[in-house]
């Protein structure tokens, strides 16, 4: 599945400080019940963003019209744990976010993010702190997040921090590349291998 | 060099390092269900790409199946279609396919172990997270996305960055009514629900030297709950008689060779790891949850901790309790229930069965309990009918249902109605996991079975004889 390129991108965000999101609240199970990729913005955090007769909440970041239509969401410690349902990155990318900024992230769905053009960047607990802090301040405070040197700034301050990714998922995210372009290429290489498996 | 025991497995798996990137990692097998892998196969088709290796690919409907009538049409239309999708995806690609009312079907990770697919020192994903449970063998297995899905049915690899190493050591012999369940809680409460991120996990001990193969792979599968991407136990000649003779594992001469091979498979002595823990099993009683994920649980005599003895958050700490409709330093034994559900690829298996027996026998369920029993595969089924544990389930009050992941993710028709608290032998206690609203409290069969007797939560020890 082919995605947008990601080079440097200034947004607004999105705030959620709450720890421990887990992917059944990114995107329920009873959800997950189509058999191709569309639309997966609508149930987008379900339960936390709608009451159970269907209103919005109005208290919930995402649905707060100060923050519409920002590419960045800014979560709490632990983000994406759980499930390995690539539906949950689905759905931030359906949603039109580009990026999500924790202090940590659960390993499948920062590689599910990766897989699909979502930029999973990891900064200091204090960083995180200061960008909750200056969204509270101005709900219209930009990031800018630059993936050529690996950077995250708060726009307004300066202040900045660097982020890890590797080469490689670098090299993928700014060229809109994925896994498979890499692996059929090295197809005669792993048929090679796959002679020497016992079983 | 001295190796660690998923070194072996991981380091004979990478077909290539990429330079600063991850591993070019060979699959040995790949369970698919009809879940995560209708949009992999979409996406194999439209680049024109064909299933490289069908044989290594097993598929299995179990995450979207009611547990009901299984012999009729499946009334809702979008599970009917994907489990038409898995059915028709697979005989398209020519990859073996259980689907409902098959002898072989059930919940992915009961069928594979049942069946020998699932063996020492092979390579094993799936998409969901819960794959983690082969790991009781010694393989390396773990939960992968649908765009790894379609990495692997199109070029058998996938691309990952090597974990790094913890080792968990459990020595001691356990107590009364304390069980893989309870042993696998009690970790993850001192490890958090992400203090394993990053890690891959062996197990080692007496706990799980003594522990049986069906032990293992409960705890095995709760590895993803504190984080780590996997765990695993290193095979030894319980492993060896629990595999032989099952109808995909090796015979004769494939036998043996491969049994040189599962023999080489423990950590080598002076072995390191990024970290190691050390926990004793006499310090482990029967646990429970009380919040919205696994890593908060207690021993099911204590109280629910104040919100500065827990680490994280205050305010997701009180969240959490808010949405439990808890308060801090509450008794969890006597709450009230209102459902008891035995099953999961976590507790779903014979040994689960007989335990909660062990415990209804002789007993009725509280009225004011709603218990749903189910098995993780058919061959559970009729282990179940086999040893007569049926007629015990029947005589107390409950009925057995049909296999299937059912109320452990709530995707089918087995939902927890909202507000109603339920005891779970299932994997996961986050909000609305099984169903909107719904409440749950993770913990192990015989808990299950004591507060489905008494009606309230139950210490299951106060049931037991020595």
């Amino acid at each position: 599945m082919a995605y947008d390129k990601f080079d440097v991108l200034t947004s607004t965000a999105y705030p959620l400080p709450t720890e421990n999101v887990d992917t059944d609240q990114i995107i329920p199970a009873r959800f997950l019940k189509a058999t191709e990729r569309k639309d997966f913005d609508i149930n987008f955090f379900r339960d936390w963003r709608y009451n159970s007769d269907g209103t919005p909440k109005a208290d919930f970041p995402l649905n707060k019209e100060i923050y519409a239509g920002s590419k960045i969401l800014v979560g709490g410690r632990n983000f994406g744990s759980g499930s390995s349902r690539e539906h949950a990155a689905w759905s931030v990318y359906d949603f039109g976010l580009r990026c999500v900024i924790s202090s940590a992230f659960a390993d499948i769905f920062k590689n599910n993010c990766l897989n699909v053009g979502v930029l999973p960047v990891q900064v200091s607990a204090e960083f995180a702190d200061t960008l909750f802090a200056a969204i509270m301040a101005d709900p219209k405070a930009e990031i800018k997040v630059d993936l050529p040197n690996q950077t995250v700034t708060l726009v307004a301050t300066g202040e900045s921090e660097s982020f890890d990714i590797n080469s490689y998922k670098k090299d993928n995210m700014l060229n809109g590349f994925d896994d498979i372009d890499y692996l059929k290429n090295i197809e005669n290489e792993i048929s090679a291998f796959a002679e020497t498996r016992p079983f | 060099m001295a190796k660690t025991l998923f070194d072996k497995v991981w380091d004979s798996h990478v077909v290539r390092q990429v330079k600063d990137g991850p591993d070019v990692f060979f699959i040995d097998r790949h369970f698919i269900h009809e879940v995560t892998s209708p949009v992999a196969f979409l996406g194999l088709e439209s680049r024109g790409n064909s299933v490289v290796y069908p044989e290594r690919t097993f598929a299995t409907a179990d995450h979207n199946t009611p547990t009901i009538n299984q012999h009729l049409p499946v009334e809702d239309p979008l599970s009917a279609n994907q489990l038409k999708a898995l059915e028709e995806n697979a005989a398209k690609h020519g990859i073996s396919h259980w689907g409902l009312g098959d002898l072989n079907n059930g919940i992915v990770h009961v069928v594979g172990p049942e069946n020998g697919i699932t063996l020492p020192g092979a390579t094993i994903v799936c998409g969901d997270s819960h794959t983690s449970t082969h790991g009781a063998f010694g393989a390396i297995a773990f939960g992968i996305g649908t765009s790894e899905v379609e990495m692997v049915l199109s070029t058998q690899c996938i691309m990952q960055p090597k974990p790094k190493k913890m080792r968990i050591n459990v020595n001691g012999k356990l107590g009364l009514g304390v069980t893989p369940k309870d042993v696998a809680l009690y970790i993850i409460s001192k490890q958090t629900t992400s203090g394993a991120t990053g890690f891959f996990v062996e197990y080692a001990g007496d706990v799980f030297e003594d522990m049986t193969m069906e032990g293992r792979m409960t705890v095995c599968n709760l590895s993803i709950e504190m984080g780590a991407r996997g765990g695993m136990i290193a095979p030894d000649a319980k492993t060896f008689e629990y595999i032989k003779g099952r109808s995909q594992t090796p015979k004769g001469a494939d036998w043996d060779k491969a049994m040189e091979y599962w023999k080489t498979l423990s950590t080598d002595e002076g072995a390191e790891f990024d970290v190691e823990f050390n926990y004793n099993a006499t310090d482990i009683e029967p646990m429970i949850t009380y919040g919205t994920n696994p890593g908060m649980g207690i021993g099911v005599t204590q109280d629910i901790p104040n919100a500065e003895n827990v680490e994280g958050g205050v305010e997701t700490y009180k969240k959490s309790l808010g949405y439990m409709n808890f308060n801090e330093g509450d008794s969890m034994i006597g709450k009230e229930i209102d459902f008891v559900f035995l099953g999961s690829c976590t507790n779903g298996r014979i040994e689960d069965f007989r335990a909660f027996c062990s415990i209804v026998k002789g007993r009725k369920k509280a009225d004011n309990v709603t218990a749903w029993l189910v098995p993780g595969s058919h061959k559970v089924v009729d282990q179940i009918k086999a040893e007569g544990l049926d007629k015990i389930i029947d005589e107390a009050g409950f009925v057995l249902r049909e296999p299937g992941c059912s109320a452990c993710l709530a995707m089918n028709d087995d939902k927890i109605p909202a507000g109603k608290l339920s005891v779970s032998t299932s994997n996961r206690n986050f909000e609305g996991r099984q169903g909107p609203g719904s409440r749950t409290l993770l913990a192990s069969p015989l808990v299950a079975a004591a507060s489905a007797v008494n009606g309230v939560v139950t210490d299951p020890r106060t049931l037991l004889t020595a």
